[in-house]
């Protein structure tokens, strides 16, 4: 078995038989012409997908509830990104494949701190506003118990709130501290469209990292609504659709995949079991030619008859 | 040995052109088994290879927020995007075409790695673009494809929704990637050819002896003549 699988390596090094003129240079010009027109003619037809990217403003006015939601959620810690642990904050210790917990060796690189970036820090640059000052100082100075008093008081109560005039949000009465004045002036900042820049405000003057108002919004409910009516979300195969009816990224189908079945669907550490499967499958597939069983598949399966259909019969095979 | 052999230079030169020499690299004859349309895939990779690096150049001079404004810019944003769909196209056509052929025979296992390697860099290179895009798409697919690379710790040094690192990755270090990759593939394919049907992996063709076949007619008729293969090894993809 050996001998011959050597035989038949060393047999396919070199091309023994009769050779026919060719034009390399010719092919590729033509080949590159073809698909310039295939691009053009593509492009001219259906053009490229560019929905508007969504913003905190837009969010904030379009959905005040949710955003009031989310800011408390942000406020307590309670929210996605709150609890997410590595690389934004140490809240949780992140997923892992066994004992291999690479998120958490690998960090805290982009730091959050939820109720400081979102939430405290905005409302203390608003200037000239003592009341909101005064509100964020008693917050801080409370108890951490009396906080998830008033914010669990607030989550509850925002269950019922309806929109009020100028897209405020009302609430019934009860016991939430300073917590209601400070997410009603965070609501007006985030209205205003201030909170977007304030988001992206740090040391240097230009900016290109969004992950805070992008994380901010991903706690919401906004882009996840976008998304679903664009059939982008992660039970409809989001990873690989497009906006609109564009094909997107197909070649992630087989990453997708994964997320549809148990018990990857189901696990907690779905994102790095499925990034596990890929690795070794993308592994397994560049090695084919050393995978006994794979590589001999084409052998087997002789759609190389097919392939090769115009030789065999010049050659009487 | 001659002053010029003995330099670095000279022996780079020699090993290149040892490795490929010029008729090689860019041969007027190929095997007569190389006829079928999988053939055409390849070097149509290759095109839209091309296609998608001049658009991208163009709109890169631009900058990423001139598609968004002006309709020129759209239309090449549009090029750009159609482009990278026939490249993946073609290049899994291509892919599972070489595989039924079990194109890593006979020697031929880097080709087929560098052929993996090229798609799986393609495919960080496209996402890149997708988070690139300073719209919608691009804020939802960074939000989601953060969470898979943050469970491996690769979103502590590779952030998906730092619009600055994905731009530097999707138009300089990736392409370069991507390009590099899909050279040292094409000069593998050019320095051992395409792989030989099944039927002649044959004891006596392992040999050397000269084989007794014939390809099919070139099709403009030209007449075929059996050669040795220490006369002309040059082969393409």
């Amino acid at each position: 078995m050996r001998a011959r699988r050597r035989a038949q390596e060393a047999a396919a090094r070199q091309w023994h038989g009769a050779y026919v003129p060719y034009d390399l240079v010719k092919e590729f010009a033509i080949a590159t012409a073809v698909v310039a027109a295939l691009a053009t003619g593509l492009s001219v037809l259906f053009s490229s997908p560019d929905d508007k990217p969504s913003t905190i403003a837009q969010w904030s006015r379009q959905m005040p509830v949710d955003f009031a939601t989310t800011a408390v959620a942000e406020l307590d810690g309670s929210s996605t990104t709150g609890g997410y642990g590595p690389p934004y904050n140490h809240n949780a210790p992140g997923q892992h494949i066994a004992f291999i917990h690479l998120q958490k060796w690998l960090g805290v690189a982009h730091p959050i701190d939820t109720a400081r970036d979102y939430v405290i820090g905005p409302l203390k640059s608003i200037p000239n506003d003592p009341t909101v000052q005064r509100a964020v100082a008693t917050y801080q100075a409370a108890p951490a118990a009396t906080q998830t008093k008033w914010t669990g008081a607030y989550t509850t109560a925002l269950g019922k709130a309806t929109t009020g005039p100028g897209n405020t949000v009302v609430v019934p009465a009860g016991e939430y501290g300073p917590v209601a004045p400070m997410i009603s002036s965070l609501l007006g900042v985030a209205q205003s469209g201030a909170l977007d820049g304030d988001l992206l405000t740090s040391r240097q003057f230009f900016q290109t990292d969004y992950t805070k108002p992008l994380l901010f919004m991903a706690d919401g409910g906004l882009l996840a609504s976008r998304a679903q009516t664009q059939h982008l979300l992660g039970t409809q195969w989001g990873m690989m659709n497009e906006t609109g009816s564009f094909p997107g990224q197909t070649w992630l189908w087989l990453y997708t995949v994964w997320y549809q079945v148990k018990p990857f669907s189901t696990s907690h550490n779905a994102d790095a079991l499925v990034m596990l499967v890929m690795g070794v499958l993308s592994l397994a597939f560049v090695c084919i030619p050393f995978l006994p069983g794979v590589r001999d598949i084409p052998r087997r399966i002789p759609l190389y008859r097919l392939i090769w259909r115009n030789h065999y019969r010049a050659s009487g095979a | 040995m001659s002053v010029s052999e003995r330099s670095w230079t000279g022996r780079v030169r020699e090993r290149a052109v040892g490795a490929l020499p010029p008729d090689k690299l860019l041969p007027d004859q190929q095997p007569a088994y190389v006829s079928s349309w999988i053939y055409v895939f390849g070097v149509l990779t290759l095109a839209a290879l091309v296609m998608i690096i001049a658009s991208g150049v163009i709109l890169s001079l631009k900058g990423p927020a001139w598609w968004h404004d002006a309709g020129i810019g759209h239309f090449f944003n549009s090029i750009h995007l159609w482009a990278v769909e026939l490249f993946f196209f073609f290049m899994v056509i291509h892919l599972w075409g070489k595989f039924w052929m079990a194109a890593w025979r006979g020697g031929r296992a880097r080709t087929w790695m560098t052929g993996a390697v090229a798609f799986l860099i393609a495919v960080p290179a496209a996402l890149t673009g997708y988070v690139s895009q300073q719209n919608f798409d691009a804020q939802w697919i960074a939000t989601q494809a953060k969470d898979g690379l943050n469970s491996v710790g690769v979103g502590a040094f590779f952030n998906a929704t730092n619009f600055g690192q994905m731009y530097s990755y999707h138009v300089l270090l990736l392409p370069m990637a991507v390009v590099a990759i899909v050279i040292a593939h094409v000069l593998l394919v050019r320095r051992h050819g395409v792989v030989p049907p099944f039927e002649l992996t044959t004891p006596k063709a392992a040999a050397g002896e000269p084989a007794t076949l014939t390809g099919p007619p070139a099709s403009d008729g030209a007449s075929v003549t059996p050669r040795r293969a220490d006369e002309k090894v040059g082969a393409h993809r």
